[in-house]
């Protein structure tokens, strides 16, 4: 496994994508067939399921070092993660322990059927004989999760780098159904149990940020307006009978979402169609953060698939019935989609996207401003003579997003954050005034610089009011702007108003606590968008 | 007996009438090491080990009021015995014992209980009263043996070799680097920032000698370093200078890098937890070893350090204090920065 611990540092300790995928290609010219298909399924969640429970592993890990709970769980909220944290508080290892990551994981599903006892026995052997660094690699391959940064994103570009295999019918590939204890590392990187024919996608059009004054942009006729929305945006395809959807980060997500999939079979046509795939409830848009809640799930449960339902908006059509066609004007190709909606009776959670009808780009304005009332981020302006580019290019499309509103508001608690946060505090929770008091309004995480961070992180040491745990209520003195895309009134919140992706604007050391918002100014915006 | 009053300034001797590491101007301050978050500017007068003498004439002025001591070599003050005893934190770091009527008061500074063949080994005091410091206060804190980090690291530096990259680590220019130095000594040529050499000056007056360096100046040449060894301050991280050197592959060197999070957050290529401070156990046994009836725990997890010490039966109380780590990292900014 030592070569697998190596390939683990490596990746960790490095914030280059390059670096990364350079240590994947290293670990896979030298591992065996089956540590390589090994370390595909760890990192794209084909792994056995976990046969200890990681309370038990807490327990035991407690017992042999016979330190307090609280000592515990203070160690736990520095470390940050439960894996790592056992593998610094065991006692050094008394002999050492070499096999394969094969062997280990063949161990590690043989385990789930054994008694606690004998589990205990087998983790407890194992714990005495790998050093710290193996330990926590041993304890995250039983344990379940294994977050290190690597994305399937990653993995597939290492081997396309290795094989020289296109890297999105890689993706397939190790997405699509195999069984590592059947296939061998060959045939699932030539994707023998796969037709690429049927799952490759287009590359996405993207679009630029609308830099110059609308006027200039011609004639008004000359374009096609739709709303922006902050969902994921997907490329559906539907080819032979088989759906496949593609996120625009390049990975294949169909299962995610089986509202779509399902959906796609009404249709009688075959198609490449894209669009956004948004939290859909009663013909209303979903914020994003209920949208997350559905992401790189194993399992949905009938309750979420209740309560954050998904729905597809369409935008366009890059291939109908076999046919290439992103060379079509959109004009043109908007057609073909209206079209295909004609012809078939389709669930009311695929939508196309509205175009908007306006006279003047002054008009556009006020539809602008008002895009944040429905959800919508603002405006995409797309050029009806204009085909569907390969990736981002200047001139045909447009996004034109609304203007962030931003409040001034304090901190009050701080919590440490996760992965390469962990050791500093970079989860804020952010108050506004109410009566004599104050008033949570929001929580944000992101904005400020490393430099920042690490300031504020030694600010909170000392300014803490709390001296074990992992959040830390502090003196609400630090103020900050932040900027958020909507705002509406709220039952579930305790301030009355929930914010939309509310992020961290810039540190205020200029204002203090007197000039911060009050939750009367903060709700006046409600009514003014 | 009340021999120490924690004050506003620092930690003020009663009878002596002098303060032990003060953060602020006063009369007479006893310095336990060169440090900038112990030993600061604008005391009327020094009082230190013969090697901190050269450093703080550095650090602070060649001017100042300042007299030096011996290893248990004891002066008296105002009624007041004054030793000073080896802490093993860096070079001329000293534990700094007080005995007045019988009764006997250590102040730590720093510390790390295992041996660094740098500096004189951790000796450990009997003592009524014990102020501790606690920067590494949690069982997660286990340093490896000094041969086993040499070797991981002197393994790495050749890894770069055959990949044609040079060795960059990072380390506080007063203590750390030196540490570096010591453990990398004779692997390659070392290559070290103004901000160390001039330390490694003012050490080497003394009867040190340090491993040989070079400096490596604003407009160095990039082919001589190539491949060689070079040590920074940590302020340097993302610096024009590291941009400058050919195929740097960077390491830090500090007891935080035991974590992932730490070594991830500096987003470096090589994290060694080589400290200079002592570790869980490490602290524990000094703690013991006192055999104190009570101990003062200052920076770091002083409330965790103090927590667990009442409840394994040692009287413990936390300070407030105005020392630690991470100031120190501000000071070494202005420092590097010139």
């Amino acid at each position: 496994m030592k070569d697998f611990v190596n390939l683990i540092n490596a990746i960790e300790i490095t914030n280059k994508t390059n670096a990364k995928i350079q240590a994947l290609v290293d670990y896979f010219t030298k591992a065996t067939d089956k540590d390589k298909l090994w370390l595909i399924a760890i990192f794209t969640g084909k792994r056995p399921p976990r046969p200890v429970k990681t309370s038990l592993l807490k327990l035991w890990c407690m017992e042999i070092i016979k330190l307090p709970e609280w000592l515990f769980l203070e160690s736990y909220s520095t470390v940050g993660d439960l894996g790592e944290t056992l593998a610094l508080l065991l006692p050094e290892p008394k002999h050492h322990i070499n096999k394969t990551l094969d062997a280990w994981m063949q161990d590690i599903i043989a385990l789930k059927a054994k008694t606690d006892e004998e589990k205990k026995a087998y983790v407890l052997n194992a714990w005495s004989g790998l050093n710290i660094q193996e330990r926590f690699v041993f304890n995250k391959l039983i344990g379940g999760s294994f977050r290190i940064g690597v994305s399937k994103k990653t993995l597939v570009n290492a081997l396309a780098k290795l094989s020289g295999i296109d890297a999105n019918q890689l993706m397939h590939s190790i997405i699509g159904n195999w069984d590592i204890q059947t296939i061998s590392f060959q045939d699932l990187v030539n994707g023998e149990h796969i037709n690429y024919d049927n799952s490759k996608p287009y590359p996405f059009c993207l679009a630029y940020a609308l830099e110059t004054n609308i006027n200039a942009l011609g004639y008004p006729n000359e374009w096609q307006i739709e709303y922006k929305w902050d969902g994921i945006r997907g490329q559906v395809l539907k080819r032979n009978g088989e759906i496949y959807i593609w996120s625009r980060g390049e990975e294949l997500v169909t299962g995610q979402f089986p509202e779509i999939e399902t959906a796609m079979r009404q249709f009688k046509n075959d198609f490449v169609i894209d669009g956004e795939i948004l939290a859909l409830k009663d013909s209303n848009v979903l914020l994003f953060n209920d949208l997350q809640k559905r992401l790189n799930r194993k399992n949905i449960s009938k309750k979420l698939l209740e309560e954050v339902p998904i729905g597809f908006y369409v935008y366009d059509i890059l291939e109908l019935n076999s046919k290439d066609i992103r060379d079509v004007a959109l004009e043109k190709r908007r057609l073909f989609l209206e079209q295909l909606f004609a012809s078939t009776d389709i669930p009311n959670h695929i939508k196309l996207s509205q175009i908007i009808h306006f006279e003047t780009w002054d008009a556009l304005h006020s539809i602008r401003k008002n895009a944040r009332t429905i959800n919508s981020e603002g405006l995409m302006l797309k050029q009806k003579a204009s085909p569907y580019h390969v990736g981002r290019k200047k001139g045909d499309w447009w996004k034109w997003k609304v203007d962030p509103l931003t409040i001034d508001v304090v901190m009050i608690y701080a919590q440490k954050g996760s992965g390469r946060r962990s050791s500093k505090y970079t989860d804020y929770t952010f108050a506004v005034k109410k009566d004599d008091g104050l008033v949570t309004v929001a929580k944000a995480y992101s904005g400020l610089t490393d430099k920042e961070i690490t300031e504020i992180s030694r600010w909170v040491n000392k300014n803490a009011i709390e001296k074990f745990g992992p959040v830390r209520t502090v003196k609400p003195e630090l103020v900050f702007e932040i900027a958020f895309e909507g705002i509406a009134l709220s039952n579930r919140h305790k301030s009355g108003v929930a914010l939309r992706f509310p992020r961290i604007k810039r540190w205020r050391r200029d204002k203090s606590i007197k000039d911060i918002d009050t939750i009367q100014s903060v709700k006046s915006l409600i009514y003014a968008q | 007996m009340k021999l120490i009053r924690f004050t506003k300034k620092g930690l003020y001797c009663i009878p002596g009438k002098f303060y032990l590491d003060p953060w602020q101007p006063v009369d007479y301050a006893v310095i336990s090491h060169g440090h900038a978050d112990h030993a600061r500017w604008g005391m009327k007068r020094y009082l230190c080990h013969h090697h901190t003498k050269p450093i703080l004439q550095h650090r602070i002025n060649a001017n100042i009021n300042i007299q030096s001591l011996g290893y248990n070599e004891t002066i008296s003050i105002n009624g007041v015995n004054l030793s000073f005893h080896p802490a093993g934190h860096i070079i001329g770091s000293a534990q700094i014992r007080l005995e007045y009527k019988g009764f006997v008061l250590v102040f730590t500074g720093d510390y790390k209980t295992t041996s660094d063949n740098l500096t004189s080994p951790f000796q450990p005091i009997k003592c009524h009263e014990f102020i501790t410091e606690s920067t590494f206060g949690l069982p997660i804190y286990k340093w490896l043996p000094d041969t086993v980090l040499k070797q991981q690291m002197h393994d790495w530096i050749a890894t770069n070799k055959s990949n044609n990259r040079t060795s960059v680590f990072f380390g506080y220019s007063l203590g750390k680097a030196q540490r570096i130095m010591k453990m990398l000594e004779g692997v390659d040529d070392i290559y070290v920032h103004n901000a160390i050499y001039a330390l490694n000056e003012a050490i080497n007056s003394t009867d040190i000698t340090l491993p040989r360096t070079n400096l490596i100046t604003a407009d160095f040449n990039k082919k001589a370093i190539q491949n060689k060894i070079v040590i920074l301050p940590p302020a340097l991280l993302g610096s024009k200078m590291l941009k400058r050197i050919p195929n740097a592959a960077t390491a830090v060197c500090s007891g935080w890098m035991q974590i992932r999070g730490n070594r991830r957050w500096r987003a470096v290529d090589a994290g060694f937890p080589v400290s200079d401070h002592a570790d869980w156990n490490g602290l524990l046994s000094a703690v013991k070893a006192t055999e104190a009836e009570k101990v003062y725990v200052t920076h770091g997890s002083q409330a965790t350090f103090s927590k667990y010490l009442n409840e394994i039966g040692i009287l413990a109380e936390e300070v407030i204090t105005e020392y630690g780590e991470e100031q120190m990292e501000d000071v070494e900014t202005k420092v590097a920065a010139t």
